[in-house]
């Protein structure tokens, strides 16, 4: 079956990558089986467990509700892409790990994109915004409360480093 | 790939996306920000065989405010409106709306013209769009026609909209006098899940806090949300006691028809309506007219408030 092809061309983690897509082809699957970028995970598909959420433009969005068509001229960030340059956690990946806010990790990476996506809006969350900001993400785990803190810790630490929110280029 | 195949075109204008739809109206969907058509082409209810991005027109996004009326284009982000402190002030009703469509993460993507286009009867933006009385505007190529949103929205996922019309913006009435205010509440399963039944309401009040102007709805209880026009015209004139709240939100109630489901029967639905809509009605009146101190009062009115006269 030959099905129609469209030329995209997406700025993945700051870097330009073209491609033929079918216009079906969700943006999740893309990320995943053409680019090999398999840190966003794919959960239920209809856009109710998060697990897939990248940034687009910088914002939040579910990647399993995109075709990878609607993403043309736009820039994505993914879980990866969350990462110090040099491939070390973020502070808020750290935060993870220290305060155990995952033990399967099914749902991490849509958890860090939710939550980085909160801190670079509002560097200063309240436990009422961390949880808003993670509703959309479902977590079979934890309970969530560990989540939460890893969240504040991170803020915290943001805060008192003066880091950027990702602290690229500051440790 | 879950959904079946379709082609797809980018429009970079409305007049492009109308001339598209006049062709072949039938076979396309408008995708804007495919919160609710991508996961029911992947369930395949949805199958459209062209589909036409609309997500890049900047002309279907923005927010213009004029004397009273606020214009809003149909691919404005909900995320956008969300944020918008002039919007908010000057229909509250909306944010107080939003805050309950979905997550970050869909708001961020979804936008005003696809909700009220996918008109879910449990969604929160039609239900808004009834209560205020929201004007649709229909473009396609013969023209512009504006439709009331009682007129809209015609049953569970049907609007008034013809295969060759795009949704292209919506006006909202801005309703005069500082002594206004307005809620929205639901009960979900869930934070950010459909509503089991929403309300909304919006009051005006004068000074002696005497009601002017009402409006009140519900959603989750029937094909479309509905607004009680006729029953909010009983709360003019008085000061919204519990007696009269109480008996309008009941008779709302009773004109509901809600489904029985998995997760709530058609009593407890009613129930609930009844007991929401009295909420919404109190919270608004509240917020229109607060007995505080604090108000700002011009130099001269001096009334009492809680007086007669």
């Amino acid at each position: 079956m030959s099905e129609k092809l469209y030329a995209i061309s997406v700025v993945v983690n700051g870097m330009e990558r073209k491609a033929q897509v079918p216009a079906r082809l969700t943006l999740v699957d893309w990320l995943r089986e053409e680019l090999r970028l398999t840190g966003t995970h794919v959960g239920c598909e209809h856009g109710i467990c998060g697990a897939c959420s990248i940034m687009l433009d910088g914002e939040p969005v579910r990647s399993c509700l995109m075709y990878a068509v609607l993403a043309d001229g736009h820039r994505v960030t993914t879980v990866e892409g969350l990462a110090q340059p040099d491939g070390s956690l973020s502070v808020l990946q750290d935060s993870f790990c220290q305060l155990h806010g995952l033990q399967c990790g099914y749902c991490t990476p849509g958890m860090l994109i939710a939550a980085q996506g909160l801190l670079d809006a509002t560097p200063h969350p309240s436990d009422e915004q961390i949880r808003e900001a993670i509703g959309g993400n479902l977590c079979r785990c934890t309970g969530y409360q560990q989540i939460v803190d890893a969240v504040k810790h991170a803020a915290a630490r943001l805060a008192e480093g003066s880091l950027s929110p990702r602290g690229r280029g500051t440790g | 790939m879950k959904a079946a195949s379709f082609e797809y075109v980018r429009a970079a204008s409305v007049g492009e996306a109308c001339e598209l739809l006049r062709q072949d109206g039938d076979a396309i969907k408008l995708i804007a920000g495919g919160q609710s058509l991508v996961p029911m082409m992947a369930m395949r209810l949805a199958r459209p065989s062209r589909l036409v991005d609309i997500n890049e027109i900047a002309g279907l996004k923005f927010v213009a405010p004029e004397a009273d009326v606020v214009r809003i284009g149909a691919c404005t982000r909900q995320c956008v409106l969300e944020r918008d402190d002039a919007l908010a002030a000057r229909v509250p009703l909306l944010r107080q709306a939003l805050a309950w469509v979905g997550h970050v993460q869909t708001r961020n993507r979804g936008t005003i013209g696809g909700s009220l286009a996918h008109a879910d009867p449990a969604a929160e933006l039609p239900l808004a769009a009834q209560v205020l009385s929201a004007r649709m505007m229909l473009r396609s190529t013969a023209g512009v026609r504006a439709v009331p949103a009682n007129e809209f929205f015609t049953g569970p996922l049907a609007t008034a909209l013809e295969p060759h019309e795009c949704l292209e913006e919506i006006h909202w009435q801005v309703w005069p006098g500082h002594r206004t205010g307005s809620a929205f509440t639901e009960v979900s399963r869930r934070h950010g899940d459909f509503a089991i039944v929403a309300a909304a309401a919006q009051v005006t009040v004068d000074d002696d806090g005497r009601c002017t102007r009402a409006s009140f709805g519900l959603g989750g209880g029937g094909q479309t949300p509905l607004a009680f026009p006729g029953l909010a015209a009983h709360l003019l004139g008085t000061r919204l006691d519990a007696a009269i709240v109480q008996s309008v939100a009941k008779d709302a109630a009773i004109e509901l028809d809600p489904g029985n489901d998995l997760h709530a029967s058609a009593g407890y639905r009613k129930r609930l309506a009844a007991v929401l809509a009295a909420r919404v009605l109190h919270a608004a009146y509240e917020k229109a007219f607060t007995p505080s101190p604090a108000l700002p009062r011009k130099a001269g009115e001096g009334n009492v408030l809680g007086s007669t006269q």
